[in-house]
């Protein structure tokens, strides 16, 4: 039984303190993520800031409670490079954003 | 037996090789689902974005009383369920299928508690801020669009996710789901999870009034 909830826990990788912890994290990010609403801090650190933070909690989401940390390279490299490319390749269209209203006629 | 054991281990081309991925296929078929529409809600977000920047009187409708603080308290579900329902798959890892069943149903708890706060939230941007999918009092119909599109598409996955949950806990307590089944329903929750984890600074957040 004993041998048994050992393989068991070097299968899935981690413990449930492991799981809590990255909980506790994710929930101190988060109210980061809230005190720099709260301080209105300028736009453009504002956005910078929450999306590194955003990211930063993402990973910890795919790593720990989906398991990925554990799970074959092989798996981790088939999915997330070109997920992650294709986002990527979204940004070209913020381009035209920022153009379009320099563009817009006068009312 | 030790002939077999062999066979077992390193089955031959022609019974389909090693497996690349050391994983089942329906855990691999939940990953590229979620590969699929982490696309779907980027894009989504993006719209928003460009909506956004395209438009410098964006209208930023969410006072930090009672909006910040109940989509704060949203997220807190939400984590807080992700929680449980890693849980709930350790449970059902080391065989314990009463617990696992009972940390599900503290996921399908959060997932309703978010629910129930996320439609007070739409109501109230509704009835008092009197914003539509097609409408809003600063003239830029596109807030309302982007807005009800991308948090009504989370909010139905939420849906979705605890039916799905609740399909899950009714059969392991029937002695009917394997650890696997439940860790496939948890990458589904966690996804939801991480979706929120970027609406929520990019939308709210980023639009708290002054």
């Amino acid at each position: 039984m004993s041998t048994h909830a050992v393989v068991v826990e070097e299968g899935h990788g981690a413990s449930a303190i492991t799981f809590t912890k990255v909980w506790i994290g994710l929930l101190c990010l988060t109210g980061i993520e809230v005190f720099l609403a709260y301080e209105q801090a300028p736009v453009l650190i504002m956005l910078t800031a929450l999306l590194g933070l955003s990211v930063i909690k993402a990973a910890l989401i795919i790593a720990y409670f989906m398991h990925l940390k554990f799970e074959r390279l092989s798996l981790f490299l088939t999915l997330w490079p070109f997920t992650v490319f294709c986002i990527i390749l979204m940004l070209i269209f913020l381009g035209d954003a920022i153009r379009v209203p320099a563009m817009r006629p006068p009312l | 037996m030790s002939s077999h054991v062999t066979t077992a281990a390193t089955p031959s081309v022609w019974e389909g090789g090693r497996s690349p991925y050391a994983t089942n296929s329906k855990k691999f078929g939940m990953w590229l689902f979620i590969a699929s529409d982490s696309l779907t809600f980027s894009a989504l977000l993006f719209a928003y974005t460009f909506s956004r920047v395209a438009n410098p009187n964006w209208p930023r409708p969410f006072h930090f009383s009672p909006s910040i603080i109940f989509s704060t308290v949203m997220t807190f579900c939400l984590l807080s369920s992700s929680l449980t329902m890693v849980m709930a798959v350790h449970a059902m890892n080391h065989g314990e299928r009463k617990k696992a069943a009972a940390w599900i149903f503290a996921t399908i708890g959060g997932g309703l508690a978010f629910v129930v706060l996320h439609l007070s939230e739409w109501m109230n941007l509704i009835n008092n801020e009197h914003v539509s999918p097609s409408s809003n009092p600063w003239g830029v119909p596109l807030f309302g669009g982007t807005f009800f599109g991308l948090t009504g598409l989370h909010m139905t996955h939420v849906l979705i996710g605890v039916i799905y949950l609740g399909i899950i806990a009714q059969g392991i307590m029937r002695g009917k789901f394997k650890a696997e089944d439940v860790e496939v329903s948890g990458l589904y929750w966690h996804f939801v999870d991480l979706v929120w984890m970027f609406i929520f600074p990019l939308v709210y957040l980023m639009s708290v009034s002054g």
